[in-house]
Protein backbone atom coordinates (compact mmCIF):
# COMPACT_ATOMS: atom_id res chain seq x y z
CA UNK A 1 0.00 0.00 0.00
CA UNK A 2 1.27 3.13 -1.09
CA UNK A 3 1.29 6.58 0.93
CA UNK A 4 -1.90 8.73 1.24
CA UNK A 5 -0.04 10.96 -1.26
CA UNK A 6 0.80 8.37 -3.68
CA UNK A 7 -2.41 6.51 -3.64
CA UNK A 8 -4.57 10.00 -4.45
CA UNK A 9 -1.88 11.02 -7.09
CA UNK A 10 -2.59 7.47 -8.49
CA UNK A 11 -6.47 8.40 -8.36
CA UNK A 12 -6.77 5.52 -6.79
CA UNK A 13 -9.95 4.93 -3.89
CA UNK A 14 -8.57 6.59 -1.29
CA UNK A 15 -10.16 5.85 2.48
CA UNK A 16 -9.08 7.55 5.75
CA UNK A 17 -10.71 7.27 8.95
CA UNK A 18 -10.89 9.16 12.65
CA UNK A 19 -8.78 7.87 15.70
CA UNK A 20 -9.37 10.01 18.56
CA UNK A 21 -5.94 10.25 21.51
CA UNK A 22 -6.51 8.57 24.96
CA UNK A 23 -7.90 11.19 27.71
CA UNK A 24 -4.30 9.63 29.81
CA UNK A 25 -0.89 9.33 29.39
CA UNK A 26 -0.48 6.15 27.18
CA UNK A 27 -1.07 5.64 23.96
CA UNK A 28 -2.03 2.02 23.82
CA UNK A 29 -5.03 1.88 23.65
CA UNK A 30 -5.38 4.07 20.82
CA UNK A 31 -3.01 1.74 19.03
CA UNK A 32 -5.21 -0.98 19.75
CA UNK A 33 -8.10 0.53 17.89
CA UNK A 34 -5.42 1.54 15.12
CA UNK A 35 -4.99 -2.54 14.76
CA UNK A 36 -8.66 -2.77 14.03
CA UNK A 37 -8.19 -0.43 11.12
CA UNK A 38 -5.28 -2.38 9.46
CA UNK A 39 -4.91 -2.84 5.79
CA UNK A 40 -8.71 -1.16 5.76
CA UNK A 41 -7.95 2.32 5.18
CA UNK A 42 -4.91 4.17 3.87
CA UNK A 43 -4.59 6.79 6.81
CA UNK A 44 -5.91 7.79 10.05
CA UNK A 45 -6.51 11.06 11.26
CA UNK A 46 -5.45 11.86 14.58
CA UNK A 47 -7.71 14.36 16.54
CA UNK A 48 -6.28 17.53 17.73
CA UNK A 49 -8.70 17.56 21.13
CA UNK A 50 -11.50 17.07 19.24
CA UNK A 51 -14.72 19.45 21.11
CA UNK A 52 -12.18 20.86 23.04
CA UNK A 53 -11.99 17.94 25.16
CA UNK A 54 -8.19 17.66 26.72
CA UNK A 55 -6.74 14.13 25.33
CA UNK A 56 -2.87 13.27 24.25
CA UNK A 57 -1.86 15.82 22.37
CA UNK A 58 -2.48 14.86 18.15
CA UNK A 59 1.36 15.28 17.73
CA UNK A 60 2.65 12.44 19.77
CA UNK A 61 -0.53 10.45 19.24
CA UNK A 62 0.61 10.75 15.19
CA UNK A 63 4.27 10.12 16.58
CA UNK A 64 3.38 7.02 18.17
CA UNK A 65 0.93 5.53 15.52
CA UNK A 66 3.78 6.62 12.88
CA UNK A 67 6.47 4.63 14.83
CA UNK A 68 3.68 1.66 15.24
CA UNK A 69 4.07 1.22 11.85
CA UNK A 70 -0.01 -0.32 12.10
CA UNK A 71 -1.13 2.50 9.40
CA UNK A 72 -0.14 5.88 8.34
CA UNK A 73 -1.30 9.00 10.50
CA UNK A 74 -2.83 12.37 9.20
CA UNK A 75 -2.09 14.67 12.31
CA UNK A 76 -4.45 17.43 12.59
CA UNK A 77 -3.90 20.97 13.65
CA UNK A 78 -6.47 23.14 14.72
CA UNK A 79 -6.09 26.87 15.35
CA UNK A 80 -7.78 26.61 18.90
CA UNK A 81 -4.80 26.64 21.13
CA UNK A 82 -1.50 28.07 19.62
CA UNK A 83 -0.12 30.85 18.13
CA UNK A 84 1.70 31.41 14.93
CA UNK A 85 5.19 30.58 16.73
CA UNK A 86 3.93 27.39 18.65
CA UNK A 87 1.95 26.09 15.26
CA UNK A 88 5.07 26.91 13.38
CA UNK A 89 7.50 25.18 15.91
CA UNK A 90 5.25 21.99 16.18
CA UNK A 91 5.17 21.82 12.49
CA UNK A 92 8.96 21.70 12.48
CA UNK A 93 8.76 19.11 14.96
CA UNK A 94 5.88 16.90 13.28
CA UNK A 95 8.86 17.13 10.23
CA UNK A 96 11.53 16.10 12.19
CA UNK A 97 9.79 13.35 13.64
CA UNK A 98 8.44 12.29 10.11
CA UNK A 99 5.38 12.76 9.88
CA UNK A 100 4.19 13.80 6.12
CA UNK A 101 0.53 14.25 6.65
CA UNK A 102 -1.23 17.05 8.12
CA UNK A 103 -4.75 18.28 8.53
CA UNK A 104 -5.83 22.34 9.46
CA UNK A 105 -8.81 23.43 10.64
CA UNK A 106 -9.86 26.13 12.74
CA UNK A 107 -11.28 23.48 15.80
CA UNK A 108 -14.56 23.72 17.57
CA UNK A 109 -15.06 26.99 20.47
CA UNK A 110 -13.46 26.32 24.11
CA UNK A 111 -16.85 26.96 25.09
CA UNK A 112 -17.83 23.23 23.81
CA UNK A 113 -15.28 21.52 25.38
CA UNK A 114 -14.30 20.42 29.30
CA UNK A 115 -12.32 23.55 29.86
CA UNK A 116 -14.60 26.28 28.38
CA UNK A 117 -12.50 28.89 30.50
CA UNK A 118 -9.94 28.69 28.16
CA UNK A 119 -8.55 31.47 26.04
CA UNK A 120 -9.20 30.83 22.67
CA UNK A 121 -6.41 31.67 20.76
CA UNK A 122 -7.62 31.81 17.12
CA UNK A 123 -3.88 33.02 16.47
CA UNK A 124 -4.93 32.34 12.57
CA UNK A 125 -7.45 30.75 10.98
CA UNK A 126 -7.35 27.52 9.06
CA UNK A 127 -6.60 28.58 5.45
CA UNK A 128 -3.84 31.00 6.92
CA UNK A 129 -2.49 27.62 8.98
CA UNK A 130 -2.95 25.84 5.19
CA UNK A 131 -0.66 28.93 3.99
CA UNK A 132 1.62 28.97 6.61
CA UNK A 133 2.50 25.48 6.07
CA UNK A 134 2.87 25.68 2.58
CA UNK A 135 5.39 28.48 2.94
CA UNK A 136 7.23 26.65 5.16
CA UNK A 137 7.80 23.62 2.63
CA UNK A 138 7.81 25.31 -0.68
CA UNK A 139 9.49 28.36 0.27
CA UNK A 140 11.71 27.37 3.13
CA UNK A 141 11.28 30.00 5.54
CA UNK A 142 8.98 30.96 8.53
CA UNK A 143 6.09 33.54 8.31
CA UNK A 144 9.21 35.78 9.68
CA UNK A 145 10.61 35.29 6.45
CA UNK A 146 13.35 33.36 8.43
CA UNK A 147 15.23 30.40 6.45
CA UNK A 148 14.54 26.93 7.26
CA UNK A 149 17.38 24.34 7.46
CA UNK A 150 16.01 22.14 6.16
CA UNK A 151 12.65 22.59 5.18
CA UNK A 152 9.51 20.19 5.95
CA UNK A 153 8.12 18.46 3.35
CA UNK A 154 4.35 17.71 3.87
CA UNK A 155 0.98 16.61 2.48
CA UNK A 156 -1.14 18.98 3.22
CA UNK A 157 -5.01 18.77 3.72
CA UNK A 158 -7.68 20.79 4.77
CA UNK A 159 -11.57 20.18 6.17
CA UNK A 160 -14.98 22.22 4.16
CA UNK A 161 -18.65 21.96 5.48
CA UNK A 162 -20.34 21.81 2.18
CA UNK A 163 -24.13 21.84 3.49
CA UNK A 164 -23.68 25.04 6.30
CA UNK A 165 -24.47 28.07 4.51
CA UNK A 166 -23.64 30.06 3.20
CA UNK A 167 -24.05 27.02 0.74
CA UNK A 168 -23.35 29.00 -2.42
CA UNK A 169 -20.12 29.96 -0.88
CA UNK A 170 -18.66 26.75 0.15
CA UNK A 171 -16.81 25.50 -2.76
CA UNK A 172 -14.86 29.05 -3.15
CA UNK A 173 -13.99 28.83 0.73
CA UNK A 174 -12.66 25.66 -0.32
CA UNK A 175 -10.28 26.90 -3.24
CA UNK A 176 -9.28 29.80 -1.05
CA UNK A 177 -7.54 26.41 1.16
CA UNK A 178 -6.29 25.10 -2.16
CA UNK A 179 -4.97 28.87 -3.16
CA UNK A 180 -3.40 28.38 -0.08
CA UNK A 181 -1.94 24.98 -0.47
CA UNK A 182 -4.44 22.79 0.52
CA UNK A 183 -3.33 19.21 -1.34
CA UNK A 184 -6.70 16.96 -0.42
CA UNK A 185 -10.30 18.09 1.56
CA UNK A 186 -12.03 15.98 3.85
CA UNK A 187 -15.68 16.76 3.95
CA UNK A 188 -18.31 17.01 6.73
CA UNK A 189 -20.87 13.93 6.82
CA UNK A 190 -22.41 13.75 3.22
CA UNK A 191 -26.18 12.47 4.09
CA UNK A 192 -27.43 14.76 1.12
CA UNK A 193 -25.88 13.59 -2.13
CA UNK A 194 -27.32 16.84 -4.63
CA UNK A 195 -25.96 19.41 -2.72
CA UNK A 196 -22.32 17.57 -2.17
CA UNK A 197 -22.53 16.85 -6.15
CA UNK A 198 -23.44 20.03 -7.03
CA UNK A 199 -20.23 21.25 -4.21
CA UNK A 200 -17.77 18.85 -6.39
CA UNK A 201 -18.76 19.90 -9.66
CA UNK A 202 -17.97 23.77 -8.32
CA UNK A 203 -14.71 22.89 -7.43
CA UNK A 204 -14.53 21.26 -11.40
CA UNK A 205 -15.76 24.72 -12.40
CA UNK A 206 -12.88 26.51 -10.44
CA UNK A 207 -10.12 24.50 -12.09
CA UNK A 208 -9.01 23.35 -8.61
CA UNK A 209 -9.48 19.54 -8.41
CA UNK A 210 -6.73 18.76 -10.65
CA UNK A 211 -4.25 19.88 -7.60
CA UNK A 212 -6.53 18.79 -4.85
CA UNK A 213 -8.25 15.19 -3.75
CA UNK A 214 -11.69 15.24 -2.39
CA UNK A 215 -12.37 12.79 0.42
CA UNK A 216 -16.30 12.30 1.15
CA UNK A 217 -17.11 12.01 4.73
CA UNK A 218 -19.42 8.86 5.59
CA UNK A 219 -20.83 8.20 9.10
CA UNK A 220 -22.81 6.05 10.55
CA UNK A 221 -25.85 6.93 12.64
CA UNK A 222 -25.38 3.84 15.05
CA UNK A 223 -28.76 3.64 17.19
CA UNK A 224 -32.58 5.99 17.70
CA UNK A 225 -30.60 7.96 20.13
CA UNK A 226 -27.48 9.31 18.10
CA UNK A 227 -30.17 10.00 15.53
CA UNK A 228 -32.14 12.13 17.84
CA UNK A 229 -28.93 13.57 19.04
CA UNK A 230 -27.50 14.76 15.35
CA UNK A 231 -31.13 15.46 14.17
CA UNK A 232 -31.92 17.75 16.65
CA UNK A 233 -29.57 20.14 14.75
CA UNK A 234 -27.54 20.96 17.84
CA UNK A 235 -24.62 19.31 16.82
CA UNK A 236 -22.03 21.92 15.17
CA UNK A 237 -22.23 21.50 11.42
CA UNK A 238 -24.20 18.38 11.16
CA UNK A 239 -27.23 18.25 8.71
CA UNK A 240 -29.55 15.21 8.64
CA UNK A 241 -31.69 15.71 5.99
CA UNK A 242 -35.64 14.28 6.48
CA UNK A 243 -35.62 11.36 3.70
CA UNK A 244 -33.11 10.00 5.90
CA UNK A 245 -34.28 10.86 9.35
CA UNK A 246 -37.59 8.99 7.96
CA UNK A 247 -35.89 6.28 6.73
CA UNK A 248 -34.24 5.68 10.11
CA UNK A 249 -37.51 6.14 11.80
CA UNK A 250 -39.37 3.56 9.95
CA UNK A 251 -37.15 0.63 11.03
CA UNK A 252 -37.62 -0.69 15.11
CA UNK A 253 -35.36 1.37 17.28
CA UNK A 254 -32.83 -1.86 17.44
CA UNK A 255 -32.61 -1.99 13.60
CA UNK A 256 -31.71 1.33 13.56
CA UNK A 257 -28.08 0.50 13.57
CA UNK A 258 -28.07 -1.81 10.80
CA UNK A 259 -30.14 0.79 8.75
CA UNK A 260 -27.16 3.55 9.67
CA UNK A 261 -24.77 1.26 8.29
CA UNK A 262 -26.76 0.48 5.16
CA UNK A 263 -27.48 3.90 4.26
CA UNK A 264 -23.03 4.49 5.28
CA UNK A 265 -22.47 1.87 2.70
CA UNK A 266 -24.61 3.04 0.15
CA UNK A 267 -23.04 6.85 0.43
CA UNK A 268 -19.46 5.05 0.28
CA UNK A 269 -20.82 3.43 -3.16
CA UNK A 270 -23.10 6.44 -4.45
CA UNK A 271 -19.82 9.42 -3.80
CA UNK A 272 -17.51 6.63 -5.33
CA UNK A 273 -19.38 7.10 -8.52
CA UNK A 274 -18.87 11.25 -8.72
CA UNK A 275 -16.14 12.51 -10.93
CA UNK A 276 -13.47 14.10 -8.50
CA UNK A 277 -13.97 12.40 -5.64
CA UNK A 278 -10.79 10.54 -4.53
CA UNK A 279 -12.27 8.49 -1.62
CA UNK A 280 -14.13 8.70 1.57
CA UNK A 281 -13.23 9.77 5.13
CA UNK A 282 -14.67 7.72 7.64
CA UNK A 283 -16.59 10.03 10.42
CA UNK A 284 -16.70 6.57 12.60
CA UNK A 285 -14.41 6.94 15.13
CA UNK A 286 -15.10 4.56 18.45
CA UNK A 287 -16.96 2.20 15.43
CA UNK A 288 -13.31 0.89 14.59
CA UNK A 289 -14.63 -2.97 15.00
CA UNK A 290 -17.87 -2.60 12.28
CA UNK A 291 -15.21 -0.70 9.61
CA UNK A 292 -14.50 -3.54 7.89
CA UNK A 293 -17.85 -4.78 7.38
CA UNK A 294 -19.11 -1.13 6.63
CA UNK A 295 -16.27 -1.35 3.59
CA UNK A 296 -17.40 -5.12 2.53
CA UNK A 297 -21.03 -4.13 2.69
CA UNK A 298 -19.81 -0.85 0.21
CA UNK A 299 -17.87 -2.98 -2.25
CA UNK A 300 -15.20 -1.96 -0.60
CA UNK A 301 -13.12 -5.57 -0.11
CA UNK A 302 -9.90 -5.19 1.52
CA UNK A 303 -9.78 -7.88 3.61
CA UNK A 304 -6.39 -9.80 1.78
CA UNK A 305 -4.71 -6.35 3.47
CA UNK A 306 -3.97 -5.72 -0.23
CA UNK A 307 -4.44 -2.28 -1.91
CA UNK A 308 -7.70 -2.07 -3.78
CA UNK A 309 -7.15 -0.62 -7.05
CA UNK A 310 -10.45 1.77 -7.53
CA UNK A 311 -11.65 3.18 -10.59
CA UNK A 312 -10.09 6.37 -11.11
CA UNK A 313 -11.76 9.53 -10.52
CA UNK A 314 -11.77 12.26 -13.22
CA UNK A 315 -10.44 14.88 -10.85
CA UNK A 316 -7.29 13.33 -9.94
CA UNK B 1 -27.53 38.75 45.26
CA UNK B 2 -24.38 41.22 44.44
CA UNK B 3 -24.41 43.52 41.80
CA UNK B 4 -22.10 41.81 39.64
CA UNK B 5 -23.90 39.14 40.03
CA UNK B 6 -27.28 40.89 39.02
CA UNK B 7 -25.20 42.44 36.02
CA UNK B 8 -24.12 39.07 35.18
CA UNK B 9 -27.70 37.88 34.70
CA UNK B 10 -28.98 40.83 32.92
CA UNK B 11 -26.19 41.66 30.44
CA UNK B 12 -27.66 41.16 26.61
CA UNK B 13 -27.22 37.54 25.49
CA UNK B 14 -23.20 37.61 23.90
CA UNK B 15 -23.10 40.63 24.68
CA UNK B 16 -19.96 42.55 26.34
CA UNK B 17 -18.31 42.01 29.69
CA UNK B 18 -19.44 43.94 32.77
CA UNK B 19 -18.92 47.38 32.64
CA UNK B 20 -15.99 47.31 35.04
CA UNK B 21 -13.70 45.03 33.44
CA UNK B 22 -14.61 46.20 29.94
CA UNK B 23 -11.98 49.06 28.11
CA UNK B 24 -14.32 52.35 28.10
CA UNK B 25 -15.72 52.74 24.70
CA UNK B 26 -15.16 49.71 23.67
CA UNK B 27 -17.57 46.83 23.02
CA UNK B 28 -15.58 44.46 25.25
CA UNK B 29 -12.84 42.48 24.26
CA UNK B 30 -15.01 39.71 23.37
CA UNK B 31 -15.53 38.90 19.88
CA UNK B 32 -19.42 38.27 19.31
CA UNK B 33 -20.90 38.91 16.02
CA UNK B 34 -22.90 42.32 15.40
CA UNK B 35 -25.34 42.99 13.08
CA UNK B 36 -24.07 45.93 10.77
CA UNK B 37 -26.33 48.91 11.30
CA UNK B 38 -25.33 50.37 7.87
CA UNK B 39 -27.00 49.00 5.15
CA UNK B 40 -24.90 47.10 2.26
CA UNK B 41 -25.84 50.08 -0.28
CA UNK B 42 -24.28 53.15 1.35
CA UNK B 43 -21.41 50.87 3.35
CA UNK B 44 -20.57 50.37 -0.07
CA UNK B 45 -21.17 54.16 -1.53
CA UNK B 46 -19.14 54.91 1.69
CA UNK B 47 -16.25 52.98 0.27
CA UNK B 48 -16.03 55.21 -2.57
CA UNK B 49 -15.51 58.49 -0.36
CA UNK B 50 -13.06 56.37 2.30
CA UNK B 51 -10.98 54.22 -0.44
CA UNK B 52 -6.98 56.04 -0.29
CA UNK B 53 -6.57 58.87 -2.40
CA UNK B 54 -4.84 62.09 -2.69
CA UNK B 55 -7.32 64.22 -0.64
CA UNK B 56 -7.86 61.51 2.95
CA UNK B 57 -4.23 61.00 2.27
CA UNK B 58 -3.25 64.40 2.69
CA UNK B 59 -5.92 64.59 5.57
CA UNK B 60 -4.75 61.19 7.01
CA UNK B 61 -0.82 62.58 6.90
CA UNK B 62 -1.68 66.19 8.38
CA UNK B 63 -4.03 64.18 11.47
CA UNK B 64 -0.95 62.39 11.76
CA UNK B 65 1.20 65.53 12.66
CA UNK B 66 -0.03 65.44 16.29
CA UNK B 67 -0.39 62.77 18.83
CA UNK B 68 -3.51 64.85 19.68
CA UNK B 69 -4.88 65.00 15.86
CA UNK B 70 -4.40 61.17 15.78
CA UNK B 71 -5.82 60.45 19.73
CA UNK B 72 -9.46 62.85 18.41
CA UNK B 73 -9.52 60.96 14.94
CA UNK B 74 -9.18 57.74 16.46
CA UNK B 75 -11.82 58.25 19.34
CA UNK B 76 -13.98 59.53 16.45
CA UNK B 77 -13.91 56.38 14.31
CA UNK B 78 -14.09 54.03 17.21
CA UNK B 79 -17.27 56.02 18.09
CA UNK B 80 -18.65 55.52 14.62
CA UNK B 81 -17.82 52.03 13.71
CA UNK B 82 -18.25 50.57 16.79
CA UNK B 83 -21.99 51.53 16.34
CA UNK B 84 -22.36 50.58 12.86
CA UNK B 85 -19.90 47.62 12.56
CA UNK B 86 -19.36 46.48 16.44
CA UNK B 87 -15.71 47.46 15.78
CA UNK B 88 -13.56 46.03 18.15
CA UNK B 89 -9.97 48.17 16.64
CA UNK B 90 -8.23 45.47 15.49
CA UNK B 91 -7.13 48.19 13.48
CA UNK B 92 -6.51 46.49 10.48
CA UNK B 93 -10.27 46.51 9.23
CA UNK B 94 -11.27 44.11 6.81
CA UNK B 95 -15.01 45.45 6.22
CA UNK B 96 -14.24 46.36 2.98
CA UNK B 97 -13.74 43.39 1.49
CA UNK B 98 -16.19 41.07 3.73
CA UNK B 99 -19.57 42.77 2.57
CA UNK B 100 -19.08 45.25 5.55
CA UNK B 101 -20.08 42.49 8.47
CA UNK B 102 -17.04 42.63 10.84
CA UNK B 103 -15.23 39.38 10.81
CA UNK B 104 -13.28 39.92 14.59
CA UNK B 105 -17.33 39.17 15.75
CA UNK B 106 -16.66 35.90 14.61
CA UNK B 107 -15.48 33.90 18.24
CA UNK B 108 -13.03 32.64 16.43
CA UNK B 109 -12.07 35.41 14.91
CA UNK B 110 -11.77 33.89 10.96
CA UNK B 111 -10.75 36.27 8.53
CA UNK B 112 -11.26 33.82 5.26
CA UNK B 113 -14.72 32.73 5.88
CA UNK B 114 -17.05 30.86 8.12
CA UNK B 115 -15.90 27.89 9.99
CA UNK B 116 -17.95 24.60 9.05
CA UNK B 117 -20.07 25.01 12.43
CA UNK B 118 -23.04 27.17 10.81
CA UNK B 119 -26.25 26.46 11.91
CA UNK B 120 -28.73 25.59 9.05
CA UNK B 121 -30.39 29.21 9.12
CA UNK B 122 -27.45 30.85 9.46
CA UNK B 123 -27.27 30.63 12.89
CA UNK B 124 -23.21 31.14 14.81
CA UNK B 125 -22.44 27.84 16.38
CA UNK B 126 -21.04 29.76 19.34
CA UNK B 127 -23.67 32.43 20.05
CA UNK B 128 -27.14 30.56 18.49
CA UNK B 129 -29.28 33.56 19.09
CA UNK B 130 -26.75 35.72 16.58
CA UNK B 131 -26.23 35.22 12.76
CA UNK B 132 -22.99 34.32 11.77
CA UNK B 133 -20.44 37.29 10.80
CA UNK B 134 -19.82 35.43 7.43
CA UNK B 135 -23.47 34.75 6.70
CA UNK B 136 -24.28 37.82 6.48
CA UNK B 137 -21.22 39.36 4.76
CA UNK B 138 -22.01 36.83 2.35
CA UNK B 139 -25.09 38.36 1.37
CA UNK B 140 -24.46 42.09 1.63
CA UNK B 141 -21.48 41.41 -0.64
CA UNK B 142 -23.64 39.31 -2.95
CA UNK B 143 -25.97 42.08 -2.67
CA UNK B 144 -23.72 44.49 -4.02
CA UNK B 145 -22.57 42.31 -6.68
CA UNK B 146 -18.91 41.72 -4.74
CA UNK B 147 -18.77 38.72 -3.85
CA UNK B 148 -15.60 37.73 -5.83
CA UNK B 149 -14.15 40.20 -2.67
CA UNK B 150 -14.89 37.31 -0.22
CA UNK B 151 -12.71 34.87 -2.83
CA UNK B 152 -8.76 36.87 -1.40
CA UNK B 153 -6.92 35.34 1.02
CA UNK B 154 -6.77 37.34 4.16
CA UNK B 155 -3.17 37.50 5.94
CA UNK B 156 -2.77 36.92 9.86
CA UNK B 157 -3.25 40.15 11.54
CA UNK B 158 -1.02 42.38 13.07
CA UNK B 159 -1.62 42.10 17.15
CA UNK B 160 0.70 45.22 17.73
CA UNK B 161 -2.09 47.48 16.32
CA UNK B 162 -5.04 46.76 18.16
CA UNK B 163 -6.19 50.09 18.97
CA UNK B 164 -4.72 52.14 16.13
CA UNK B 165 -6.95 53.95 13.76
CA UNK B 166 -7.33 51.61 10.69
CA UNK B 167 -8.37 54.66 7.97
CA UNK B 168 -4.74 56.33 8.74
CA UNK B 169 -3.76 52.67 8.47
CA UNK B 170 -5.10 52.43 5.45
CA UNK B 171 -4.45 55.94 3.88
CA UNK B 172 -1.30 55.27 4.46
CA UNK B 173 -1.23 52.11 3.09
CA UNK B 174 0.08 50.31 6.07
CA UNK B 175 -2.14 47.68 5.63
CA UNK B 176 -1.38 46.90 2.08
CA UNK B 177 -0.23 44.02 3.14
CA UNK B 178 -3.83 42.42 4.21
CA UNK B 179 -5.64 40.66 1.57
CA UNK B 180 -4.53 39.16 -1.95
CA UNK B 181 -5.60 40.97 -4.87
CA UNK B 182 -7.91 37.97 -6.23
CA UNK B 183 -8.35 34.33 -5.29
CA UNK B 184 -4.53 33.23 -5.99
CA UNK B 185 -5.38 30.34 -7.66
CA UNK B 186 -3.37 31.37 -11.11
CA UNK B 187 -0.37 31.44 -8.78
CA UNK B 188 0.64 31.01 -5.67
CA UNK B 189 -0.08 34.00 -3.04
CA UNK B 190 2.68 35.11 -0.85
CA UNK B 191 2.18 34.66 2.91
CA UNK B 192 5.19 37.44 3.95
CA UNK B 193 6.86 38.81 4.92
CA UNK B 194 5.40 41.77 2.71
CA UNK B 195 3.42 42.76 5.69
CA UNK B 196 5.18 42.58 9.57
CA UNK B 197 3.74 39.48 10.79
Amino acid sequence: MGTLRDRLAAGEFTITAELSPPRGASATSMLGRAELLRGWVDAVNITDNQGSHVRLSSWAGAVAVQQSGIIEPIMQMTCRDRNRIALQSDLLGAGALGIENLLFMSGDHPKFGDHPGAKPVFDMDSTQLTWTARTLCDEGRLLSGKELNPAPRFFLGAVENPFAPPVEYRAKRAAKKIAAGAQFIQTQYVFDLGVFTRWVTELGELGVLDRCAVLAGVGVIRSARMLDFLASGKVPGVQIPEPVIRRLRGVTPEDVGAEGAKIAAEMIAAVRGIPGVGGVHLLTAGYEKQTPELLRMAGVDRSALASTTGKSSDGD
Amino acid sequence: MTRVMVELQSRPPGGGVPGALAPSGTAGPRSVPHKPRLSARLAYQMQKVLKPNAVNRRFGAVVERSAFGRRVFTAAERASKERLFGCRMCGQCALPVTGYSCPMGCPKELRNGPCGGVGPGGACEVYPEQRCVWVVGYERAASQGAEADLRRLQRPIDHRRWGESSWLNYWAGRDDYLWTEDDSLASPPVMGPAGDI
